[in-house]
């Protein structure tokens, strides 16, 4: 699809950052992604380099496995000790619960398995009827619908963990943090497959802030970067979708309606930001038997979120920069991960320790 | 955990479907979730189709900031 590569052309990129240059606002302005791939794309091809000084880009909670709290790693952890296979995605394994992780549950002897997807868990737990598998499903409404649709026509040995999270109630909670200054919001693509348009008017019509959905390549972000400064320089808010060619206003009616289907929206807690009002999913009534807490008579307790010294809280919400923590590439580095944010792909410090993070001042 | 890849799609059967993603990496997704056909390019996530992506959508987009872009250079 040379449509595709077309989204990466450097010559449209150049011109693109002449355009954003011309458009030099006044004072610093902040744009705001909320999305572990939009970091990832704007590290990566280093587009903070590009931008002027005055044009800040600044990354949200949008890595699903760093917002994951200790006290659902802690009742995972209970569950695979108590002699239930855990299958979950490989980016889980090493985040750190309140005592321990996914990884050490299994060095004591805990049946734990990665999968690339909800189905390989299913058929694992298919092929081997008399063992109790429990999956750990996490992940935001991108992966959210995948585990609904598994969760309805489950096999009876199979049961879910589900720390799914909600994205926009994460924004909502950026804009009530106190000196964190956002100017608009570039929201993400493939959340917004699912979703559509409509969850982010809030943004542009109550708090009158830009909001700009994008996709995942430079073009996309340098784009969605031009769009919102664009819309600062004439004062206006509006919601505008650049990743058309994906997203549709009404987002996947099918995967919504799945969801709507297994799940009830509630209260969630996210690691370092506490408890987030209609941020997280949890199984409805009539999934007892799917629901692994119920099936096996677990309840969460609370969970230690941060190691001494570790700035993810701050990291996560685009407060501080990872280079900014005195714990990054110290004692925290890829290899051996102290928080969060260390561990995921799309975690913000893995990301800079991998790709080189910018502006390091 | 949010990426998504697009593939086009060669086969389907029922649920599931055979995509290539390129460079002869072909893989089996779910495709409940999306209404598609073969030859369709969808993103897929985590082993699932979660939308079918529009190539005229694509082209328009990338039409419309070149003749925007033009426009501005020749303002100045």
């Amino acid at each position: 699809m040379s449509t595709l590569t077309s989204f990466r052309d450097p010559e449209l990129a150049k011109r693109l950052v002449n355009d954003i240059k011309k458009l030099h606002p006044p004072h610093k302005t902040v744009v705001c992604h909320v999305c572990g791939t939009h970091e990832w794309t704007v590290t990566h091809f280093g587009l903070r380099t590009l931008l002027p000084d005055l044009v800040e880009v600044i990354a949200g909670p949008g890595c699903p496995v760093c917002v994951l709290p200790a006290a659902d790693i802690d009742v995972a952890v209970e569950l695979a000790l108590k002699g239930v296979t855990i299958t979950t995605f490989g980016d889980v394994l090493r985040v750190p619960g309140s005592q321990s992780s996914l990884v050490e549950a299994k060095a004591q002897g805990g049946d734990v398995r990665v999968v690339y997807s909800i189905q390989n868990a299913v058929k694992m737990a298919k092929k081997e009827p008399d063992r109790e598998f429990a999956f750990f499903a996490i992940g935001f409404e991108t992966t959210a619908p995948l585990t609904a649709n598994e969760v309805l026509k489950a096999p009876p040995n199979l049961s879910f963990l589900t720390s799914h999270r909600l994205i926009p109630p994460a924004m909502e909670f950026l804009l009530g943090v106190g000196d964190l200054q956002i100017d608009g919001f570039i929201a993400p693509g493939h959340v917004s497959t699912i979703i559509g348009l409509e969850p982010y008017r809030v943004f542009s019509e109550a708090y009158n802030m830009p909001v700009v959905v994008a996709g995942f390549e430079p073009i996309d972000v340098l784009i969605a970067v031009d769009m919102i400064l664009r819309q600062t320089k004439k004062s206006e808010a509006k919601l505008e979708n650049e990743y058309s060619r994906a997203v549709k206003p009404e987002g996947n009616l099918k995967a919504l309606s799945l969801m709507a289907q297994a799940f009830n929206v509630v209260e969630g807690r996210w690691r370092g930001l506490g408890r987030l009002p209609q941020s997280a999913l949890a199984l409805k009534e009539e999934f007892v038997e799917q629901d692994a807490l119920q099936k096996h008579h677990l309840r969460k307790k609370k969970g230690k979120d941060l190691l001494p010294g570790c700035q993810c809280h701050l990291v996560m919400i685009g407060k501080i920069k990872p280079s900014e923590c005195p714990l990054f590439m110290e004692t925290c580095n890829p290899n051996e991960p102290k928080g969060a944010c260390m561990v995921s792909n799309e975690g913000t410090c893995r990301i800079w320790a991998q790709h080189g993070g910018t502006r390091i001042q | 955990m949010c990426l998504a890849v697009p593939a086009r799609i060669t086969k389907i059967e029922g649920d599931l479907a055979k995509v290539d993603f390129g460079s002869y990496v072909n893989q089996e997704v779910n495709v409940a979730l999306v209404e598609a056909k073969e030859g369709d390019y969808v993103l897929v996530h985590a082993g699932y189709a979660i939308q079918v992506l529009d190539k005229k959508e694509a082209e328009e987009t990338l039409q419309l900031w070149n003749e925007l872009l033009k426009m501005e250079e020749l303002n100045t």
